[in-house]
């Protein structure tokens, strides 16, 4: 055992460059699957989080209907008592979201009206950190609105003037109120600025004629893998409610998720190919030079199975070489783009697709342990071949060859 | 007949190579015992079967017809792994060229047979020096073949052939890459391994030098056997 490895390793660096170059591949590989695999996973991570603090939270709680028709007919209560208990130590948000129309003195535009409780907001969604010139909303009683920066220009208004949100009551009358806009958010993605805008609470209730009923309640886990379990009991508590996970409401960030998965294993099959077609050639040209020497490894009496064994220890060598190089470069890459990656200059695509323009990567684990096994294990089935063509020399013969 | 007296015994052995549709008869019925301790030369003209012999007794390759016997072991009988066992166990060799591992120095060549037999570091590392020192290479066991001349390479070959004290030593044409001088010295060292350690050596060779050192002298023409001479 202990003379295969000394040979493996000597006959390793017997063609340094040779050895260079299938090291430096096999490094390359690595590091390609790894960045890829983290920069992909930044980007769902991103997307995820994007979508949850678009008020969608992880679990959100709405009447039976609203769903698909989110009107002010399809309101709720407040939480009963009992789901108060299962809520209490998590972060939510009962909010009222009706569809309306804002209208400044020269334009109007259909919205998503959002009647929130500010201080609930706080830690569940982006708006009270967006807000870049004005203020956010004090409290329910608030008498003021927050819009959109790509609102504001397309309406035309401004901080301090006022506009008219209008929506519908229970009996299908327009009813109609004015604001005075107190503050102006920013948003990553243009849609999420000309979508919504803010009110008090009470004072959405009060235009909209619907008492202390509420569209939604948005709720956030300390977990997000317990999710399953606080849905079922949330769901038990409250049968009457439509209570769903994230993946179910935003089931455009599931799909992003799966399409990202299947091309992260794409791309892990084209760098293996690569790598191992460049394995299997080096291995391939170091035993043809070999011959004569594992002809003479015969003669003296060597078993086949321990050429295989000195082919497979070459090759295991180069891959675990390689794979501590790459995985250092890996690590390296995550150190320099820790305060993210900036891709706003190519990002009008990104933030169409709902994307956010600067990424952060996120390696875990269980990536990094799938790549390198993956290279390592497979590697060395592709090395077999040239381990028994190695094995298939007559040792007359490849003595004797001069 | 008695086994022990005769380590090599050959009845009827043939070889033919298929080159094409041509048979090339390499050997052609060979009869032949190797007494125990010889020290045997086969010469005769290039082509005439000399190396196709030494390959048969040390199992480098099987015959195509007759028997060939080895310590009372049928070599035409055993399979590839047994074959194996049999040049790691019983059989030295010291080829014409190419005889070392290149990336193992000098002493880990010598140890590389003991090693597949199973032999613990300590023992190997005792007597691979003692036998280093005894082919006249002490000080060089740290170098590689590549850093050794052709004689001193040929020396550490021998070294390795005798040190597990084999039953036979193998050399086809062992001096041909050397100058008269070195194969002279060469030629001595065999023979002091063979008067002190007792084994029997088969030689192949065109080399005068390497006829009179033998003691048994057998001519090869065209795969036979021409003349056969103790002297
Ligand atoms: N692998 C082979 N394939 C075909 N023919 C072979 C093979 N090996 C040897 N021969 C033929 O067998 C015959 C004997 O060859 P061998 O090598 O035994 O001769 P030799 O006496 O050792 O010659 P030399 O002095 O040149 O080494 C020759 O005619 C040779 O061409
Ligand atoms: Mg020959």
């Amino acid at each position: 055992m202990k003379l295969l490895i000394i040979l493996a390793w000597r006959n390793l660096w017997r063609y340094p460059r040779r050895t260079s170059i299938i090291l430096i591949a096999i490094a390359i590989g690595i590091w390609s699957m790894l960045s890829m695999s983290a920069f992909i996973r930044g980007m769902m991570e991103q997307h995820v989080n994007d979508t949850i603090s678009n008020f969608v939270g992880h679990i959100s709680i709405h009447a039976p209907g609203y769903r698909d028709d989110p009107v002010i007919d399809h309101s709720m209560p407040q939480p009963n008592e009992h789901l108060l208990h299962l809520l209490n130590e998590k972060v939510w948000a009962a909010r009222v979201r009706v569809p309306a129309v804002v209208s400044s003195e020269r334009e109007t535009m259909g919205v998503t009206l959002l009647g929130i409780a500010p201080a609930q907001e706080q830690a569940l969604s982006f708006i009270a950190d967006a807000v870049t010139d004005g203020r956010y909303l004090n409290n329910v009683e608030d008498k003021g609105i927050i819009l959109g920066r790509k609102l504001v220009e397309r309406l035309e208004t401004g901080l301090g003037k006022r506009v008219v949100l209008g929506s519908q009551n229970h009996s299908n009358e327009i009813v109609e109120r004015g604001f005075r806009v107190v503050g102006i958010f920013d948003s990553k993605t243009e849609n999420i600025e000309t979508q919504f805008v803010f009110v008090g609470r009470h004072i959405a209730q009060k235009m909209l004629q619907m008492q202390d009923n509420i569209s939604e309640l948005a709720l956030l886990s300390k977990d997000r893998n317990e999710l399953e379990n606080l849905l079922q009991k949330l769901r038990a508590t409250s049968p009457d409610l439509d209570i769903q996970t994230w993946q179910t409401i935003a089931p455009l960030a599931r799909v992003i998720v799966n399409v990202f998965e299947g091309f992260l294993f794409i791309w892990y099959f084209v760098v293996f190919i690569a790598i191992a077609f460049g394995l299997v050639n080096t291995l391939l040209m170091a035993v043809f030079e070999r011959t004569r020497e594992i002809g003479l490894f015969q003669a003296l009496g060597m078993k086949p199975h321990w050429i295989v064994g000195q082919v497979l220890f070459e090759s295991l060598f180069l891959l675990a070489i390689g794979l501590v190089v790459g995985n250092l470069m890996t690590w390296v890459t995550l150190i320099l783009t820790a305060e993210g990656l900036d891709f706003s200059r190519y990002a009008a695509g990104y933030e169409m697709a709902g994307l956010s323009s600067l990424i952060y990567m996120v390696l875990n684990m269980s990536d990094i342990l799938t790549a390198n096994m993956l290279i390592i294990g497979l590697g060395l089935l592709a090395s077999l071949y040239p381990a028994w063509r190695a094995t298939r020399y007559v040792p007359v013969e490849a003595i004797t060859r001069t | 007949m008695n086994m022990k007296q005769f380590p090599v015994i050959c009845r009827h052995l043939g070889k033919s190579y298929q080159q094409g549709k041509i048979t090339i008869p390499a050997l052609v019925d060979i009869n032949l015992e190797i007494h125990k301790g010889d020290f045997v030369c086969f010469s005769g003209p290039s082509g005439s079967g000399k190396t196709t012999l030494l390959n048969l007794i040390g199992g480098l390759d099987t015959p195509s017809s007759g028997e060939i016997s080895l310590d009372a072991q049928r070599l035409d009988k055993m399979n590839k792994s047994a074959l194996a066992n049999l040049r790691l166990h019983k059989i030295g060799f010291v080829f014409q060229a190419y005889n070392l591992i290149p990336v193992l120095s000098a002493q880990e060549n010598v140890e590389f047979v003991m090693q597949l037999q199973g032999l613990n570091s300590a023992r190997r590392a005792i007597k691979a020096r003692a036998i280093l020192k005894e082919v006249g290479l002490e000080g060089l066991e740290k170098r590689r073949p590549g850093d050794l001349s052709g004689g001193q390479q040929q020396r550490v070959a021998v070294a390795r052939a005798i040190v597990s004290a084999p039953s036979l030593i193998l050399a086809d044409e062992p001096t041909a890459n050397l100058d008269s001088h070195t194969a002279e010295t060469l030629m001595q060292l065999l023979h002091t391994m063979n008067e002190e350690h007792g084994i029997t050596f088969l030689f192949s060779t065109h080399d005068k030098l390497v006829m009179d050192y033998s003691k048994r002298l057998i001519k090869l023409r065209d795969g036979r056997i021409q003349s056969d001479e103790t002297q």
